[in-house]
């Protein structure tokens, strides 16, 4: 942590502060005195001259403030003076107490951290797959993968368009604990390139064999035209096959799992986006934002995730 | 004491309200003018580029500081889920600031980096795609107005005026760097910057 609030006011600043707070505070006390006592005293007949002000009939006398009022007023200076002691307020000097807003913040992150860490350490120790099972610290794994992933993964896991489905066993960077690991801590970031180049009958040849890895609806034409195009241009990245490669986070295209399938949009469309556009996934490193220890604890809870079916 | 002559003088009574009420401003704000803290930038600052600046306007053009604010307190509660406190040295290229007073949304002062482009775009698009439970309104026009850029390098010039350290190089090119550029483009890249000079939360 950088010592940002250190730099103290230089002397004549400090000094400008303290004369306005300190002068203020005794001016406020001498008008408060000063206006104690009036020099309208009554007459024999107990009536006492007023301000001269009228309204319809009503006439404003001179009196000096009721006594309640006027300790009021005395006790807040008292209070000002006080605090003025025990908190930092009279430039740089820092209060009898020795309080900071810094200094507070400082407290409380040792105070959890005290509070914390062994809870953490002992997490830290268990296997992945064995604490995945240990109902308390998925727990609290949860509250941190709503904290900080249902953002982009949804508060089910199950992802959005362009955002993995965490609960599925598709995985493009592998499902073990040692690959959730590396995502969780490193990030990733998915490349696939435009296939634009291609021309559009090259990419609808390529669309339609992509549908018929997965089973769906195709032209058997275009897509027996378009398997030479895959083996060519696809299949370093996605295999040969068409199951893909979790090394380069290439996605399996034969298990009908359309990541960016829009909305409302057909299965063929968006492969033929994805070919003509290509993609950008990135999933952002989590290490420096959570820290190791609830990277751990994470990587357990999306591990775990595929005990729920 | 004749508090007749106050109260019947009134040039009088301005004058010493006057000083009244700024002696408040004269202990607690004047100081800030002349300390370093508040007025060397932190190490590692560098003023918006063109296109974040054209993203700042669009945030503060679409009102995002009425639901977000920017303004991280030293609080355990808030560097957890945040990030690091603001600091001033992070604001002195800020005018005006954004750091809002209102969190219907998160503060957003740290949201650098946290998503991905592809996010904020979907999000922006239509926030229920991407968070359901969300309430933000969507902004699907920015993805269909795009930036000319002619007033940006008058913004830049302005911006210099008052302390950014913008080149020459920067603003002769800043029409050009966000010309035909989409709306949107420019406010992902202004949010994927914000709070990005300071690293690590604890």
């Amino acid at each position: 942590m950088n010592n940002l609030w250190g730099d103290s006011l230089s002397s004549f600043w400090s000094a400008w502060i303290i004369v306005l707070t300190l002068g203020t505070i005794a001016a406020s006390v001498w008008i408060l005195l000063a206006n104690r006592s009036t020099d309208k005293v009554p007459d024999a007949d107990g009536n006492i001259e007023t301000t001269g002000h009228a309204a319809d009939g009503i006439e404003e006398y001179d009196n000096p403030l009721p006594q309640w009022w006027f300790k009021l007023f005395i006790l807040t200076v008292v209070f000002a003076l006080g605090y003025l002691v025990l908190y930092p307020g009279l430039g740089n000097y820092a209060g009898i107490l020795g309080w900071s807003q810094e200094g507070q913040w400082e407290e409380e992150v040792a105070d959890a951290h005290e509070r914390f860490t062994p809870i953490f350490a002992q997490y830290q120790e268990i296997p992945i797959p064995e604490l995945a099972r240990d109902a308390d610290a998925m727990q609290v794994a949860e509250r941190i993968f709503q904290n900080n992933c249902a953002v982009c993964h949804g508060s089910n896991a199950q992802g959005s368009y362009g955002f993995p489905d965490l609960t599925n066993d598709d995985w493009l960077y592998g499902g073990e604990p040692e690959n959730i690991l590396t995502t969780l801590t490193n990030g990733r970031n998915g490349l696939m390139p435009s296939w634009q180049q291609l021309g559009e009958n090259n990419i609808e040849n390529l669309t339609q064999y992509v549908l018929s890895l997965s089973n769906l609806e195709h032209d058997e034409e275009r897509a027996a035209s378009g398997e030479s195009t895959f083996l060519a241009a696809c299949a370093a990245c996605h295999a040969p096959s068409g199951t893909g490669n979790t090394a380069l986070g290439a996605p399996d295209l034969t298990n009908d799992i359309w990541l960016y399938q829009a909305p409302g949009q057909t299965v063929a469309d968006s492969i033929r986006q994805t070919l003509r556009n290509g993609r950008n996934g990135h999933m952002p490193a989590q290490a420096a934002y959570i820290g190791e220890e609830r990277v751990h604890l994470v990587a357990a809870y999306v591990y775990s995730l595929r005990f729920n079916d | 004491m004749k508090h007749e002559i106050v109260e019947k003088n009134v040039g009088l009574l301005a004058v010493l309200i006057l000083v009244a009420i700024s002696f408040g401003g004269l202990a607690e704000i004047v100081p800030l003018f002349f300390q370093k803290d508040t007025t060397e930038p932190v190490e590692g600052l560098r003023p918006l580029t063109a296109l974040e600046l054209e993203g700042r306007d669009i945030y503060r053009r679409e009102g995002c500081v009425g639901c977000h604010s920017q303004m991280i307190r030293p609080f355990r509660a808030e560097t957890e889920r945040y990030g690091h406190y603001n600091v001033a040295g992070e604001e002195v290229y800020e005018h005006n600031f954004l750091w809002g007073s209102k969190r219907t949304g998160p503060d957003l002062a740290r949201v650098g980096g946290r998503y991905s482009d592809d996010w904020h775009r979907a999000h922006m698009y239509n926030p229920r795609d991407v968070v359901p439970e969300s309430i933000m309104p969507a902004y699907p026009w920015l993805f269909e107005r795009t930036l000319d850029g002619e007033a940006t390098p008058a913004k830049m010039r302005t911006l210099r005026q008052l302390g950014v350290p913008y080149t020459d190089d920067d603003i002769a090119t800043a029409t050009a760097d966000v010309r035909g550029q989409q709306e949107i483009t420019a406010l992902v890249a202004y949010l994927q910057q914000l709070g990005t000079v300071l690293e690590g939360t604890r």
